[in-house]
């Protein structure tokens, strides 16, 4: 495939591509929020976007396809104290089959000082057919950092069997873990995975995650919400809301309905 | 079997008479027998009966989550925090006799939480005629039927009907009615019972569980003597 | 060590509570999830492999001496249901009852001290297994079993599943429960090296939004 061929030319590795995106977002004194370090390549480009208030908004923008097979590509991103940031996708990222053996590997690692605020809000990651990756999101947050994150799976393009994928989610609070969950899909993952207690023919699996210093002291109620999705106040000040859907569309009106729902 | 106090810490065995801070514990009673006959009626009674003059609670174990608990509190017979119910995972005897786990955790959130008390009453899910109590989990139990089950039941014996401290012949004001035959039914129970007591009641007619009251002070003066 | 010791630990009639919760089963029936052996038996296989591979590590890591105070903060950290939370506790508070008149130990001691509303089930079993002089692969086994062998029995009562086909299950999971097992005690002796992050975290999340849904039930026959 062409993304094939220009990797090579880009005087890649045949062990794949190696990209890594850095963010750092400090307070800018005047109340708004100053991007020291905005760099990103390749298939990890990155792109100021106009903020809003104190925030400040960068947009991941995938220069290729990826990641496929025997790719490299991690993601730092760190917001100090008095800094907001939102950081979004262009676009979903689609996780294929690499002509090179072994599985892709995407490592995001994300620090929110104590006093600062990420949003997360990338595309949905789609694990096409063939493909094969593994994802590892860590979020180290401060005792009173905010932070929403959003991380959404789709197991293969329509009417297609999907990709393997593993992907793990950790989240720290205050050096205290309070979530820790990792999903394993696909063709070779561990029995029963698409059965009636994980996924059950479900192809779309979604998480957010909400952290803030409030909920120590007013902790969210559990809420169903509907028949697959539910609000889930964590061990410590975070809330997770958990969904499967049919499709994408369908698991983000899920997700976005329960994070207005917490912002209300 | 470690019944001693070798090792310390909140207390191992169930059948233990002390908490862990030296006082007494509850008396605990259990109320079995199988469905319909009065069972939580009988509790409830009971409840109405000695609350001025004890510091009770009660504990239920339904079948279905909550539904004997859910009547009791409706009848506000005691203070929603003195009632807790114990899910059973559709098998109520088991929760009274061969797992009686989260039945002593009940009794004792209970005298943590509400406590000191004095009695506890522990009812059963509507069981069958061979469901009996732990005597790890209480200390007295008493077997409820009626008389429109069938005044064959004593005749036919079985745990519940022989062995337990107190057999009681509920809904005699029935026995016209269902045809059963009130003496016939005492002297079977009298026959299977040797000199264990049997209370006939009605909780319609003026005594009510007046009887079974007395019976619970009596081994209620016994337990703290 | 005594191996006869494992199998009064892993008998279904060991009196610490597990026989009032269906691990899930109830509120999957009730979805229309399962709805006989063969569902039965892919919805074990996925909760063996994710809730049953965790709980498995844990009580290996408490029986290779693991802080049992972190442990049972990884599981907090990986039961994001707060219903299945408490289910844990519960089922462990029990656990630690009938094992210190089992197998009377200073360890589980000052674990109902520490926890006096209990902690997670598999950490506590991980411990009972180390007073019973049991190995890690021990207490794997038996949180690998249980966590297969719950709904199984639970099946049975809410479907009226013939018991014959529920055995069966079990019977073809066991080489699963096996290297859930080893994959279990592996982790767990990273774990010791490295911390409980290193313990797995598999997730399933029908198990956690079908958990708290139950919970919500007024009507149910099982606990969890």
């Amino acid at each position: 495939m062409g993304a094939g061929a220009a990797r090579r030319l880009d005087g890649v590795s045949m062990g794949g591509v190696r990209a890594t995106a850095r963010i750092r977002a400090t307070a800018d004194g005047r109340g708004g929020t100053s991007l020291p370090v905005l760099e990103g390549d390749g298939p990890l480009a990155l792109r100021r976007t106009r903020g809003s208030g104190h925030e400040a908004r960068v947009m991941l923008v995938g220069a290729m396809s990826g990641p496929l097979g025997g790719d490299r590509f991690r993601i730092e991103c760190g917001v100090g104290d008095g800094a907001r940031l939102r950081v979004g996708s262009a676009a979903a990222t689609i996780a294929l089959p690499g002509q090179v053996k072994g599985e892709a590997r995407y490592d995001v690692r994300l620090d929110v000082a104590d006093g600062g605020e990420l949003r997360w809000l990338p595309e949905q990651l789609i694990c096409a057919g063939g493909s094969d990756l593994r994802v590892v999101t860590r979020v180290e947050a401060g005792a009173g950092a905010r932070l929403v994150l959003r991380e959404e799976q789709v197991l293969g393009r329509v009417g297609e069997e999907p990709g393997r994928l593993g992907s793990r989610l950790t989240v720290r609070v205050a050096g205290r873990t309070v979530l820790d969950q990792e999903l394993g899909c696909g063709p070779g993952a561990p029995g029963g995975w698409d059965g009636p207690a994980v996924l059950g023919g479900y192809r779309a699996v979604g998480q957010l995650v909400v952290v803030r210093p409030e909920f120590a002291k007013e902790p969210v109620p559990a809420r169903v919400l509907g028949e697959t999705a539910v609000l889930a106040p964590l061990a410590g000040p975070a809330v997770l809301v958990s969904a499967v859907a049919e499709d994408a569309l369908r698991l983000r009106r899920v997700l976005d309905e329960a994070l207005a729902g917490l912002d209300a | 079997m470690h019944l001693d106090h070798s090792h310390d810490g909140p207390r191992a065995v169930s059948a233990d008479a002390r908490r862990p801070d030296g006082s007494r514990r509850a008396l605990r009673i259990g109320l079995g027998g199988p469905v319909g006959s009065g069972k939580t009626a009988t509790v409830a009674a009971l409840c109405r009966a000695l609350r001025e003059e004890l510091s009770l609670a009660v504990v239920t174990n339904d079948i279905y989550t909550r539904e004997d608990a859910d009547f009791l509190l409706r009848e506000a017979v005691l203070p929603p925090e003195r009632i807790a119910a114990v899910e059973t995972g559709a098998c109520p005897h088991t929760a009274i006799r061969d797992d009686i786990s989260a039945n002593l955790e009940a009794v004792e959130d209970l005298e943590d939480e509400v406590g000191p008390l004095d009695l506890i009453l522990v009812e059963s899910g509507g069981d069958n005629l061979t469901a009996t109590f732990s005597k790890g989990l209480v200390d007295a139990q008493i077997f409820v039927i009626d008389v429109a089950g069938g005044d064959d039941i004593p005749r036919k014996g079985g745990p519940g009907v022989t062995t337990a401290d107190l057999l009681v012949v509920n809904k005699t004001d029935l026995a016209p009615y269902v045809g059963s035959d009130l003496a016939r039914m005492a002297a079977d129970a009298k026959a299977q019972r040797a000199e264990l007591p049997v209370v006939l009641q009605s909780l319609r007619s003026e005594s009510g569980v007046r009887e079974v009251a007395a019976w619970v002070r009596a081994r209620l003066a016994a337990w703290t003597a | 060590m005594s191996r006869a010791a494992l199998l009064v630990l892993a008998d279904g009639r060991f009196p610490a509570g597990g026989h009032a919760h269906s691990g899930g089963a109830e509120a999957a029936v009730k979805a229309g999830r399962i709805t006989g052996a063969a569902s039965l038996e892919t919805f074990c296989r996925g909760r063996l492999h994710t809730a049953g591979l965790v709980a498995a590590s844990l009580a290996a890591a408490a029986v290779l001496g693991a802080d049992p105070a972190e442990l049972d903060a990884a599981a907090d950290a990986r039961t994001p249901s707060p219903a299945l939370r408490v289910a844990a506790r519960k089922l462990g508070r029990q656990l630690t009852r009938a094992a210190r008149a089992t197998w009377p130990s200073d360890e589980l001691d000052a674990l109902a001290r520490r926890f006096p509303k209990g902690a997670h089930q598999p950490v506590v079993l991980g411990l009972v297994a180390r007073a019973a002089a049991l190995e890690p692969v021990d207490a794997a086994h038996c949180a690998a079993y249980e966590s297969v062998s719950g709904p199984a029995s639970a099946t049975v009562r809410l479907l009226s599943l013939d018991p014959f086909d529920a055995t069966g299950v079990l019977a073809r999971l066991a080489p699963d429960v096996d290297r859930v097992a080893d994959q279990a005690v592996e982790a767990a002796r990273r774990a010791i090296d490295e911390g409980v992050d290193a313990l797995p975290a598999g997730s399933a999340p029908l198990l956690e939004i079908g958990a708290e849904a139950h919970a919500a039930w007024a009507v149910r026959l099982f606990a969890s």
